[in-house]
């Protein structure tokens, strides 16, 4: 078993690979590597798909390395347990609007938009927030509800199937958290910067078994 | 259900190691940066801070190690400042283990690094501090070098000027108000706040709880940075949220 968290220089993949193999240990999940070929991406047994910057700066940065393609490989003909992190979740929509209009994975069929600014609240959405789940999926087992966890950032992911928005959270309007269908999931925020609760979401990825 | 007001403990480091400067002058030694992050951790910050004061070439790499020794064990938001002088020292930062890079005066003697910094790395992960002191009433201007050096930029163009050039936060110090433990700058603090869309981080001067709490309802800040109260035993982070809490304020208690 192996996990390959997809290392495309962009941005903090080291407290992401930290909390990721503590927590692939203690589930018993094989090991946790760092990756930027596509060949090792493609046979991975599960993914973890961080990113941070820009919506079309990452996702140029997967179809430059050919990553792009590993990745739908594993994913759609193979069904692997995948995850995206922030723009890594914001990359499964149908297509984002950040730096102009750019085509997502498509998984999860939707748009990112920027979040509307609601009164004089600041943006980027920065700090510790509630999750409000909705309906109970398996990366959410024994969380409590209204469980914080940590978020940076100016875009969502709006799913146009309402039944993909796994969590929400309230920053003056719903600004979509998690998303998931089939064997694809992703946080908005990041579970490996949420101190316990972000641990405890990464360890119930590495017990997922999709469908 | 709301954001909430993070509590952000910083920790001054000078070759390797916590001090905290009185007025940014006067030293103590107080200690293993690494295992005050994980006391931080364990008592619930929100974020923690380092701030590198001396920043000198030679030790640049014992700042990186650090960092990453602090990444390997904490699983919470880590920014990290002092002596960043363009995207390459960011990057390497953020490749050691940083979530959030500051830029101080770098920033000030060209704007133009703090944009493409937010290019390269994106917003989120570019702080602006900018030292303020006071001129006259209503006005204050940007210090560099540990608050030696006068520039003459207004803080509240400046401030402006970086939050257009993609800045994601700003972490605002009074050098009037650091070190005297009298508390925050309110006004400077909220007119810098009411100034920017973006989250602006109130320093200086926490010498009591009220302090934090006056930080956000009076200066508007989205964030309170404290070190000495913190570092030295005083008070600890769990005792700052729930004093928060009382005074109605959303905080994360663990």
């Amino acid at each position: 078993m192996r996990t390959v968290i997809v290392d495309y220089n962009s941005g903090n993949l080291h407290s992401a690979e930290k909390s990721a193999r503590r927590m692939a240990a203690e589930a018993g999940a094989g090991d946790v590597i760092l990756a930027s070929e596509a060949d090792i991406i493609a046979e991975a047994d599960r993914i973890i798909l961080p990113g941070v910057g820009a919506f079309a700066d990452c996702r140029a940065s997967l179809a430059a390395k050919g990553l792009d393609e590993a990745i739908c490989h594993a994913v759609e003909n193979r069904g692997i347990p995948f995850l995206g992190i922030c723009v890594g979740m914001q990359l499964t929509a149908g297509f984002g609007l950040e730096h102009g209009c750019t085509k997502g994975f498509g998984w999860i069929p939707g748009k990112v938009v920027p979040i509307e600014r609601f009164g004089n609240l600041k943006i980027p959405h920065m700090g510790w927030n509630s999750l409000r789940l909705i309906g109970t999926h398996p990366l959410f087992e024994g969380l409590g509800e209204g469980a914080d966890v940590y978020f940076v950032h100016s875009y969502h992911l709006l799913p146009s199937q309402s039944g993909d928005c796994i969590a929400e959270t309230d920053y003056g309007l719903p600004v979509t958290a998690a998303v998931a269908s089939g064997n694809v999931a992703g946080t908005q925020f990041h579970p490996e910067k949420s101190q316990q609760a972000g641990l405890r979401i990464l360890d119930n990825f590495f017990k997922w078994k999709p469908g | 259900m709301s954001l909430k007001v993070r509590i952000i403990p910083c920790l001054d480091v000078k070759e390797g190691r916590v001090v905290k400067g009185v007025n940014f002058v006067r030293l103590r030694d107080a200690g293993d940066p690494v295992e005050a992050a994980m006391r931080y951790d364990a008592d619930g910050a929100d974020e923690l801070c380092f701030l590198d004061i001396a920043a000198s070439l030679e030790h640049r790499n014992t700042m990186l190690d650090l960092v990453s020794r602090t990444a390997d064990v904490c699983f919470m938001p880590l920014t990290v400042g002092g002596g960043v002088r363009n995207s390459r020292d960011v990057e390497a930062l953020l490749r050691a283990g940083a979530d959030k890079v500051s830029l101080n005066s770098a920033a000030v003697a060209d704007s133009s690094r703090v944009e493409e910094a937010a290019k390269r790395f994106g917003s989120q992960c570019v702080v602006v501090a900018i030292d303020a002191k006071s001129v006259s009433a209503g006005r204050w201007e940007i210090f560099t070098h540990g608050g030696k050096r006068a520039t003459g930029i207004d803080a509240l163009d400046f401030a402006r000027e970086v939050h257009n050039r993609g800045a994601g936060e700003i972490l605002l110090t009074s050098m009037d108000s650091d070190g005297t433990k009298s508390g925050f700058d309110l006004e400077l603090t909220r007119a810098v706040s009411e100034a920017v869309s973006i989250p602006v981080v109130a320093s200086g001067g926490v010498g009591n709880l009220d302090h934090l709490v006056e930080g956000i309802t009076i200066g508007k800040a989205s964030a309170v940075l404290a070190a000495s109260i913190f570092h030295f035993g005083e008070h600890t982070i769990c005792e700052a949220k729930h004093h928060m809490a009382q005074a109605g304020i959303p905080v994360r208690i663990t």
